[in-house]
């Protein structure tokens, strides 16, 4: 579905992605874990368009995306949710999931709505209050709904449990399960690599801008090195 | 006495409405790019202008004036799609300073077009005066209210109501949560300068026939709409509305009590002001960061 192939990307004269490999086939949980500074984020932000791409392609779908602006990759089906989750603080929460289906305006937005109101009571009870008076953890699920409202098949979760409570942490996995087991494609880059490793069909370790390890997820929980550098194990 | 009063305040009632407009301007392209616009105010000259050469010419009034609207909004969009847009990417100030010379060029364009003179137009409906309390109010002052606050209320609905409108305000909040939405930046970009120039010459239209109108109309226009932005906050709406009343009747009661040499000085001395004690203005956020 998502083919990678030496993606390339700058900050200014530093290269943060120097040569990226890696595939997503469809249906499939793949998780990306790595250190802070590894290039996690810089990737996703190159497959949603927002990060300009010096060399390497993305195909999604047999169609070339390298060079395809923010908006129409949306409309192709890609939805991220981003790192520190983004959300429109001012606005309502109700408004916040609306901008989320902004790529297909259409009389099935009102079930949809009520579709992600029942995954996620909370923000039900909370639709009308801006977006911004919500905790973390609510301002997470509203962002992973937000995202949902554009029925993205590729999904991908910038560190969806950073800075959350364990319980919250819990819930939040067992969401990205439920969506899994729904059929959706998910992407998924966490800090937290137990708990990614743990639910991912395959597993990429990123180091300074080089994939260093491909495996499946279990087989990665396993490794040695990984158990070291990213388990403290 | 107090009928004097009155009749300041009702002049700066009807300059604040211009300023409350042109500082909304101000406001709606600041919030969808950071950039101030200074050629907000050729956009009311523009409005005037082109409206008083179509009456002239025999258009009937209402239709020039939407002409005239249609002109400058596409007078707006050009600026930003040829003098902007090719700027992406610069900082801010540079595009800062790409609107300046906008505003020059556009007010050389209006001297050749047209010429130095003074522009009027006929007054809506007459010019016979309505006694308020003692004061006269000019049938042409209620007009001018009236558009600002249809315009408003417009905006209002615009930007509370309706999806785009929506989209428009998160581009402010959040760019880059904007674009993962889908919502096209440019075309945000491009609206919010076909609505300040709409907001532009709608003032500008409905003030000519009391103060006229000619080729540099805009430049004092265009900074008391700024002062006005200034003072409320830039970005926010209705600081902008309450920045411009009050800047157009601090002018006018300065121009009554003191000297009305000193009414153009009014909107600077509210500008160092604000820049000196309270940067972020009536209804602005404070310029903190969290890290």
């Amino acid at each position: 579905m998502l083919e990678i192939n030496g993606l390339v990307s700058h900050y200014g004269r530093i290269q943060a992605l120097k040569g990226i490999d890696l595939a997503i086939a469809e249906g499939e949980l793949v998780a990306l874990v790595g250190a802070n500074g590894a290039g996690k984020t810089t990737l996703l932000r190159c497959l949603s368009g927002v990060q300009p791409v010096t060399g390497g392609g993305i195909r999604f779908e047999g169609a070339d995306l390298t060079r395809l602006p923010a908006e129409r990759r949306v409309q192709l089906g890609i939805a991220q949710v981003p790192e520190g989750r983004q959300v429109f603080g001012p606005l309502s929460v109700e408004d916040n999931l609306r901008l989320g289906a902004y790529r297909r305006k259409g009389p099935d937005v009102a079930a949809d709505l009520d579709r992600m109101y029942a995954m996620f009571p909370i923000l039900k009870e909370k639709r009308a209050l801006p977006a911004g008076t919500l905790s973390g953890g609510q301002q997470q699920m509203l962002a992973i709904a937000r995202a949902l409202m554009s029925h993205p098949r590729l999904l991908l979760l910038d560190e969806p449990s950073m800075g959350l409570a364990p319980l919250l942490v819990a819930e939040i996995f067992a969401t990205i399960q439920a969506l899994k087991d729904s059929g959706t494609t998910i992407f998924l880059v966490e800090q937290n690599a137990y708990a990614a490793l743990a639910i991912a069909d395959r597993g990429y370790v990123l180091e300074t801008g080089t994939v260093v390890m491909h495996a499946a997820g279990a087989d990665l929980l396993a490794d040695q090195r990984v158990k070291e550098a990213y388990l403290g194990i | 006495m107090f009928a004097e009063f009155l009749q300041y305040i009702l002049a700066g009632l009807t300059s604040g409405a211009i300023y409350a407009l042109a500082g909304l301007g101000f406001a709606i392209i600041y919030n969808a790019s950071h950039v101030i616009n200074f050629a907000q105010g050729e956009f009311i000259m523009i409005g005037g202008m082109a409206t008083s050469t179509l009456v002239a010419a025999g258009v009937p009034l209402p239709l020039a004036a939407v002409l005239a609207v249609l002109v400058t909004m596409a007078v707006g969009m050009a600026l930003e799609k040829f003098a902007v847009e090719p700027a992406r990417g610069a900082e801010v100030v540079t595009i800062i300073i790409i609107t300046i010379g906008a505003s020059i060029f556009l007010r050389g364009a209006a001297q050749i077009i047209w010429d130095k003179e003074f522009h009027s137009l006929p007054a809506f409906s007459g010019e016979t005066p309505i006694l308020v309390l003692g004061a006269t109010l000019m049938p042409q002052s209620v007009w001018v209210v009236a558009v600002a606050m249809v315009i408003i209320a417009a905006l209002w609905w615009f930007f509370n109501r309706t999806l785009f409108g929506k989209a428009m305000l998160a581009v402010s909040f959040n760019r880059e949560a904007a674009q993962l939405m889908g919502i096209g930046v440019k075309k945000v970009l491009l609206v919010s300068f076909a609505l300040s120039a709409l907001l532009g010459a709608a003032g500008g239209i409905v003030m000519t026939p009391i103060t006229f109108t000619n080729y540099e109309a805009g430049i004092m226009l265009g900074l008391k709409g700024f002062s006005a932005a200034v003072l409320g906050g830039l970005g926010n709406g209705m600081g902008a509305i309450v920045g411009g009343l009050t800047v157009g009747i601090a002018e006018a009661l300065a121009a009554g009590y003191l000297s009305s040499a000193y009414k153009d000085a009014i909107a600077f001395v509210i500008i160092l002001f604000v820049l000196f004690f309270m940067p972020s203005g009536l209804f602005g956020k404070k310029g903190t960061d969290r890290v």
